[in-house]
């Protein structure tokens, strides 16, 4: 069983009486351990299906299957819950809290999980000793470049110990070398063992991962993908699976 | 997450804007210093109230009073005997629920005179020692009547301060305490032997009066010494008690009644005769039985009547409800007032935070813990402004009784306290109680999204 199900996902936006097909017919698989990236240019719903693949918005029809959860169906507070214990994100702009420093910024997902203080603590750090940031814990973010947000970030990320990972251009706001950095550490974190999504615009960057899945339109692109050819076409089975 | 974490990381954001804090603060503050001082004040005026009250011989008093026969009595109104010592006897005999009886027997329009000065009595009474207890008088210089004077009918008599002012000069402008104790004063015109004095009786409004003079050098006065208005001074129920004249019963009887008597004996009826419940609970079958044994007295005849204070203590009690009331709801609208300025700050804060919320939604924080997190925010906010109030109400009382010294001083309650902390705790909850929700409800996508 694969560890991300989707099948025939559709998302649809209304804005002003116009109905905009974000996501239209999405079907997909992710294995555990995979480093995957999806890419497709700006408004092909790339974004859209990493907010769903990650729990942060949910598909107008369509059923996800995370862990063997159905996502579906769950409800705000369930999801909430799912992200905080099974998902990491990481993004483009870092969105680390400004007001907290490193440690108290990594440790916030455990704070939401109500792990004690001292266990917080242990894990804040190793997950900085992960990304080599374990002396830069009492600092602010506005404190450290870009390249070491994004490496908190991840360390948030990591902290909970997620199945899976979402990057959304995890690049974007970093030069070339630092954004090679953080490629690097993702692709040792997926050596370690850890499932992680990239999600970008850029074919270079999506060409170091083994695998790509390319949106376009709503739709995934069968060309990138030829393993998907068949499931794309599978009408929506709904699988007597079990709820979330 | 936990409260605790939820309540500290509460704090630390109040804490990082501390200027924008204590300014929605400050409405709550307002709000609870303004009911707190108001409580104090009305609890000074009750305290004042009650004061006069205990002057007039307190709540348990009973006036056994002259009244016209009942209609259906009228044919016998000339056979009724009016109240005697007949009353006071039996009434002690025979009504054990009272605890004390006493006889007066008051002289109207009475002048006493000493050398050049004249004065006129609040009231010059006749009385039993147990008018002591019922008066709730005390004596502070020379002693009272004996039963050797009320037996033969001495020439002696008690008297209060204010008599003493008048006849033989006040102690503030003589700068020493005066006690007349062995002279002679004339009651209408028959020489008396003054035995006792009375302390002197006086509200707190007086007594600041009085503290308030003594501070301040007297204005020198041109002219003839005179007084300067008519209008009596401080509490008049203190200033009736200090013109009081005592003497005993019997020298009242047979000195002033004895021309006014039918027979050739001196008229026996009583002015007066006040007697106290021995418990205010019962009070009601006291009455019944002092009734019971007043009806054999006077043969069925009802000629009398009882008044009680308990009309006087609901009056205290109604007006103290009223002012406390009133008070009341002015103090609380301003805390209401003060409630939206936080709710106002509290929608203000959320807008700015909108992606820190969102944020934290994608890391796995519930609608719940981000409501919690800004009602704890707000009740943060309210109760910090309470506590503030608080001790800003005790500034604020001691301006008040610095405007007006001679008032009674408000006196801060605790229970004012809790009610305004617990008011403004609710406060903070209803103001945040709308941010909260639109912060729960807001989608982690668009609240990741805002810019």
């Amino acid at each position: 069983m694969a560890l991300l199900e989707l099948r025939d996902v559709h998302k649809t936006y209304h804005l002003g009486g116009e109905e905009i097909r974000a996501l239209d017919g999405v079907s997909m698989d992710i294995e555990a351990g995979e480093f995957i990236s999806i890419i497709g240019p700006s408004g092909s719903g790339k974004s859209t299906l990493m907010h769903i693949l990650g729990c942060l918005d949910s598909p107008s029809r369509g059923t996800i299957k995370l862990d063997g959860l159905m996502i579906e169906k769950a409800t705000s507070r369930q999801l909430a819950s799912i992200r905080n214990q099974k998902i990491g994100f990481v993004f483009q702009f870092f969105n680390l809290l400004p007001k907290l420093n490193v440690l108290q910024n990594v440790e916030l997902p455990m704070i939401y999980a109500g792990a004690n203080a001292k266990e917080r603590r242990d894990r804040a750090m190793e997950a900085l000793q992960l990304v080599q940031l374990e002396n830069r814990a009492k600092h602010r973010p506005s404190q450290l470049s870009g390249g070491q947000q994004q490496r908190v970030a991840i360390a948030r990320a990591l902290v909970n110990s997620p199945r899976i990972v979402f990057a959304d251009e995890p690049t974007g706001n970093l030069d070339s070398h630092t954004g090679e950095a953080i490629l690097n550490l993702f692709r040792t974190l997926t050596q370690q063992g850890r499932t992680i999504v990239l999600v970008t615009h850029d074919p270079e960057i999506a060409a170091l991962t083994p695998r790509r899945i390319e949106i376009r339109d709503g739709k995934i692109s069968v060309k990138v993908d030829p393993r998907l050819a068949g499931l794309d076409r599978v009408p929506a089975v709904a699988e007597p699976g079990k709820a979330a | 997450m936990n409260l605790w974490n939820t309540i500290a990381v509460g704090f630390k954001e109040i804490w990082a804007h501390k200027s924008r804090s204590l300014l929605t603060m400050l409405g709550i503050v307002l709000g609870v210093a303004s009911l707190v001082a108001m409580a104090a004040l009305v609890k000074g005026m009750e305290n004042g109230m009650r004061e006069s009250m205990v002057a007039m011989g307190g709540a348990d008093k009973v006036l056994l009073e002259d009244q016209e026969v009942p209609p259906e009595q009228e044919h016998l109104a000339e056979e009724a005997p009016g109240r005697t010592m007949l009353d006071v006897i039996s009434l002690r005999r025979s009504a054990p629920l009272l605890k004390l009886v006493s006889p007066e027997m008051e002289l109207d329009y009475t002048t006493i005179t000493h050398e050049d000065k004249m004065v006129n009595p609040s009231e010059c009474v006749g009385v039993w020692p147990a008018v002591l207890d019922m008066n709730l008088h005390t004596l502070e210089h020379g002693r009272f009547f004996t039963d050797l004077d009320e037996e033969n009918a001495n020439s002696v008599c008690v008297i209060g301060t204010g008599i003493r002012d008048e006849l033989f000069g006040t102690p503030e402008k003589a700068g020493r305490e005066i006690v007349p104790i062995g002279e002679v004063i004339n009651i209408n015109g028959q020489p008396f032997t003054i035995v006792g004095m009375f302390t002197r009786y006086e509200g707190e409004m007086d007594r600041k009066l009085r503290e308030l003079a003594k501070s301040k050098p007297a204005e020198k006065q041109a002219g003839p010494s005179r007084m300067k208005g008519w209008g009596r001074r401080g509490g008049w129920a203190f200033t009736r008690k200090n013109m009081t004249v005592y003497m005993p019963l019997n020298t009242a009887w047979l000195k002033f009644r004895s021309s006014s008597g039918t027979n050739g004996m001196p008229d026996p009826r009583l002015s007066s005769i006040d007697v106290k419940v021995s418990d205010m609970n019962r009070l009601e079958p006291a009455l019944q039985q002092a009734r019971n044994v007043m009806m054999m007295t006077h043969r069925g005849i009802e000629d009398f009547n009882f008044r009680t204070q308990e009309n006087q203590l609901d009056t205290i009690n109604q007006q103290i409800r009223n002012a406390r009331l009133s008070g009341g709801i002015i103090a609380a609208i301003s805390l209401l007032v003060g409630g939206i300025g936080i709710m106002n700050i509290m929608l203000a804060s959320i807008n700015e935070r909108i992606r820190e919320i969102g944020i934290c939604k994608a890391v796995g924080a519930s609608g719940f813990s981000i409501f919690l997190q800004i009602l704890v925010e707000s009740m943060a906010l309210s109760i910090l402004g309470a506590v503030a109030g608080i001790g800003a109400s005790y500034g604020l009382v001691k301006i008040m009784a610095a405007i007006t010294p001679t008032g009674n001083a408000p006196v801060i309650t605790t229970d004012a306290m809790f009610v305004a902390v617990g008011f403004s705790a609710a406060v903070g909850i209803f103001a945040g109680l709308f941010p909260a929700i639109k912060a729960a409800r807001l989608h982690p996508i668009q609240a990741l999204r805002y810019e």
